[in-house]
């Protein structure tokens, strides 16, 4: 087997390995999809944040619009403090609310940002006012069972 | 009685001195790795017989792999009416395990034990010692290539087997089971991290080619010299190959998944 051949089949081997790279990267995983444009960071304050994760999306009208880039607990108020990076070409106004969803029974948790009509946009570094927080299955089966326990001496 | 314990530590003293030459050895193979660069023809000649050989056995093994976990994967998640997630857990399971391991198990026994058995009869036939004695080193010379031929081909060949193993899972799962095209890869997609799960199937193939290479390069050069010599460093290689992916497949894996 001489040079020229070797070379020749190591060359397309090593393009092969790239291109598979690359099929993996863009094709397969989120490198192509993911816009990484300018961002602005806003937080908002939840009194619970259930099963919300790093990195989670952020969407408006259930189109993604950014992700949770960091969730902290605030010492003081004992509250959690959700951080959102949202992609700069969307504005959202200053009274803007934010409530903790789950896309189906057994979804990913989210952050849907409900608009609303301040004429004031949301700037770098604002805080959201109006929070939802998650909705937590164990109190609400709690608060369910509360309430029957509370009007079942009435209906016998 | 006392003979039982004896063999056991023999064979425990065996083990460590192993390790330690192994250790040493990889250090001796470091340091002479000067030429392999220099002369890259060296390498780019070890690149053809250790990778471009390998790219059969590998890219096929992917398909087959990828069309099972296809099948297998359609027929569990159909109990939970999900199948539109068959895309993901194909691709998550070729990119983040199957593809880094089973590659390097199969590139440990098609090209890993040539090199020992080729190092192995280098050193049987006495031509080693004939480079020594023109003052060619034979690690430099015969083991770096061979070596860094090893570390560079398993990425492309493990990025390779899991490409054709996700494509092998699009085959079942489009054609066969009729899974809609755009679903699959969006799920897949949305699913698939660039850095927690391909990144680190790549770290994971580097970590395995560097330990299969020494591994393979290291039986060779420490055989008997004799027939039965080399036979018994090629199993060997196999062998502890083998082990020492999946231990270091479990370490790497619990690195890696606690960041998540």
């Amino acid at each position: 087997m001489d040079r020229k051949t070797i070379d020749l089949w190591v060359g397309i081997f090593l393009l092969l390995g790239f291109g598979a790279l690359l099929f993996l990267a863009l094709k397969v995983g989120n490198l192509g999809s993911e816009r990484t444009g300018a961002l602005y960071t806003v937080e908002a304050r939840f009194e619970n944040i259930g099963g919300l994760k790093l990195k989670a999306p952020v969407k408006s009208s259930g189109v993604l619009v950014g992700r949770v880039t960091d969730i902290r607990l605030d010492p003081e108020k004992f509250q959690a403090v959700a951080t959102l990076s949202i992609d700069k070409r969307f504005e959202f106004p200053k009274d803007t609310g934010a409530s903790i969803l789950t896309s189906g029974l057994l979804g990913e948790v989210y952050i849907g940002l409900d608009a609303g009509g301040d004429d004031k946009k949301l700037a770098q570094g604002d805080r959201i006012k109006i929070t939802q927080s998650a909705v937590v299955l164990e109190r609400l089966i709690g608060q369910f069972m509360f309430n029957r326990a509370a009007e079942g001496p009435d209906k016998k | 009685m006392i003979e039982p314990i004896r063999g056991l530590g023999a064979r425990g003293i065996e083990t460590i001195w192993r390790g330690g030459a192994m250790a040493r050895f990889f250090w001796l193979v470091l340091v002479q790795s000067g030429m392999s660069f220099r002369r890259l023809s060296l390498t780019v000649r070890e690149i053809y017989f250790a990778g471009v050989m390998s790219l059969v056995i590998i890219m096929v093994s992917g398909l087959f792999v990828g069309m099972v976990l296809g099948l297998q994967g359609f027929e569990t998640l159909q109990k939970y009416g999900a199948e539109e997630t068959m895309g993901v857990l194909v691709a998550l399971s070729l990119v983040r395990e199957l593809g880094p391991v089973v590659t390097a198990l199969l590139f440990a026994s098609r090209a890993g034990s040539a090199i020992t058995a080729e190092i192995g009869l280098m050193k049987a036939t006495e031509q080693l010692k004939a480079m020594d004695m023109m003052a060619i080193d034979p690690v430099a010379r015969v083991v770096a290539p061979r070596f860094w031929a090893g570390v560079i081909s398993m990425p492309i060949l493990a990025a390779l087997f899991s490409a054709m193993g996700i494509f092998g899972g699009y085959i079942v799962a489009v054609a066969l089971v009729g899974i809609d095209p755009g679903v699959f890869w969006a799920n897949m997609q949305s699913a698939v991290d660039f850095r927690y799960d391909i990144l680190n199937g790549i770290i994971k193939s580097i970590a395995f080619g560097i330990a299969v290479s020494i591994i393979a390069t290291f039986e060779g050069f420490d055989a008997d010299p004799t027939a039965e010599g080399v036979s018994r460093a090629t199993t060997r290689t196999v062998v502890t190959s083998a082990l020492t992916v999946l231990a270091i497949d479990l370490i790497l894996t619990a690195f890696m998944i606690r960041g998540l």
